[in-house]
């Protein structure tokens, strides 16, 4: 399959939550990633032009409408087939095991987020997502795409920028932006001990500040 | 009232919601998420939640008031509710979900009963406040001026912006 240059990164995002796939589509949208958003692993699958009880992707037929995918994101808790079942089904294809798979979970659970690296998952990010999080898949957008050629160089993270432009974000990424790599995808299990929920702050109502009055059209 | 008045009233009322903890942050990203080309994005989501809950919440009544009750069932119910509500910032409903799930694992129909009632009431406190948010939000609008945008701090950090 020719690689057009001028394609953007097309992220394709598994979730059974109507609300989190609208959330997670505005989130990358808003990145000016490609989006396309589905409700099962089936169907990511069957997108993907693979079958569910097949290995290897059929040969291109007419009536196939498979995608060029550049990144997958899927939720782990869904009914049917898991983010976990999904994620061993790509790494088991020849022609997908190379497509980044992250997995997003509401629980922070280490077994799970480790069973999930281990099964080849690039990262895990605990839910729900934010624009800060988003910072995690530049390192893949680079190897995907029009760099495809370039990226079997060397294997390595840039580190994420650690201020962002927007005000009211960069507060709430400079926590979270101080390490790389593998230890960015302990970071949930590390900060367990902490508090409950502490992949990024949480601020209390008495740090709120007007930022700026929304501009009307 | 005038457009002074009603964007005082905004911030304090939202500020008032953030304090009690019905909104956390993820609120505030869904705000900041929307835009000139996705003008309707914060309303679109919590209209979502609004309808999603309580389809759950019936589904909640139903299914615990079966003889024999199917725990897993519950659960999973509750963990969709937990997962939207985090989803849009309803802190206070997802708290309570978080407990009401404790209660399913344990089996225990009558806890299982007040969880439900706690949860409800406090879906319905946030509903109505929410509602309320976006018909200031309207009113403000109407009167020709824009929408105050509050953000988050960090603790140590609190900086005092001219309104």
């Amino acid at each position: 399959m020719a690689v057009d240059p001028e394609a953007q990164f097309h992220v394709l995002a598994v979730d059974d939550s109507l609300i989190d796939r609208k959330l997670i589509e505005r989130l990358l949208k808003t990145s000016s990633y490609q989006v396309t958003t589905v409700d099962s692993g089936s169907k990511a699958l069957e997108l993907l032009g693979l079958s569910e009880d097949q290995h290897i992707s059929s040969p291109s037929s007419p009536d196939k409408n498979e995608i060029e995918v550049n990144l997958i994101i899927t939720d782990y808790c869904m009914p049917g087939m898991t983010g976990y079942d999904l994620l061993k089904k790509i790494k088991g294809s020849s022609s997908l095991k190379d497509i980044p798979v992250v997995i997003m979970s509401s629980e922070n659970v280490p077994s799970r987020i480790d069973r999930c690296l281990e099964g080849g998952a690039e990262e895990f990010f605990l839910k729900p997502l934010q624009l800060s999080d988003l910072i995690r898949l530049r390192p893949y957008m680079l190897k995907g795409g029009k760099l495809k050629e370039q990226q079997q160089h060397h294997h390595h993270h840039p580190s994420p920028p650690h201020q962002e432009t927007n005000g009211a974000i960069s507060s709430s990424s400079s926590s979270s932006s101080s390490n790389t790599s593998r230890s960015n995808k302990r970071k949930a299990m590390d900060e367990e001990g902490l508090s409950p929920e502490k992949t990024r702050p949480r601020f209390s109502g008495s740090s709120l500040a007007l930022a700026s009055y929304q501009e009307t059209t | 009232m005038e457009l002074g008045s009603l964007q005082r009233r905004y911030i304090d009322f939202t500020s008032a919601l953030f304090r009690e903890g019905f909104l956390d942050n993820q609120y505030t990203q869904l705000q900041q998420l929307q835009d000139e080309s996705n003008p309707e994005f914060v309303l679109e989501v919590v209209t979502l939640f609004f309808e999603d809950s309580e389809k759950l919440l019936n589904e909640l009544s139903r299914t615990l008031d079966q003889q024999v009750v199917d725990f897993k069932k519950v659960d999973a119910h509750v963990h969709q509710l937990k997962g939207s509500s985090a989803s849009i910032g309803a802190q206070r409903v997802k708290n309570v979900c978080m407990a009401f799930r404790n209660c399913c694992e344990e089996r225990n129909q009558e806890g299982c009963l007040r969880w439900l009632q706690q949860v409800r009431q406090e879906y319905f406190l946030v509903k109505s406040k929410l509602e309320t948010l976006f018909r200031l939000e309207k009113q403000i609008l109407a009167a020709g001026g824009s929408v105050p945008v509050l953000c988050f701090l960090w603790p140590t950090h609190v900086e005092t912006l001219s309104v």
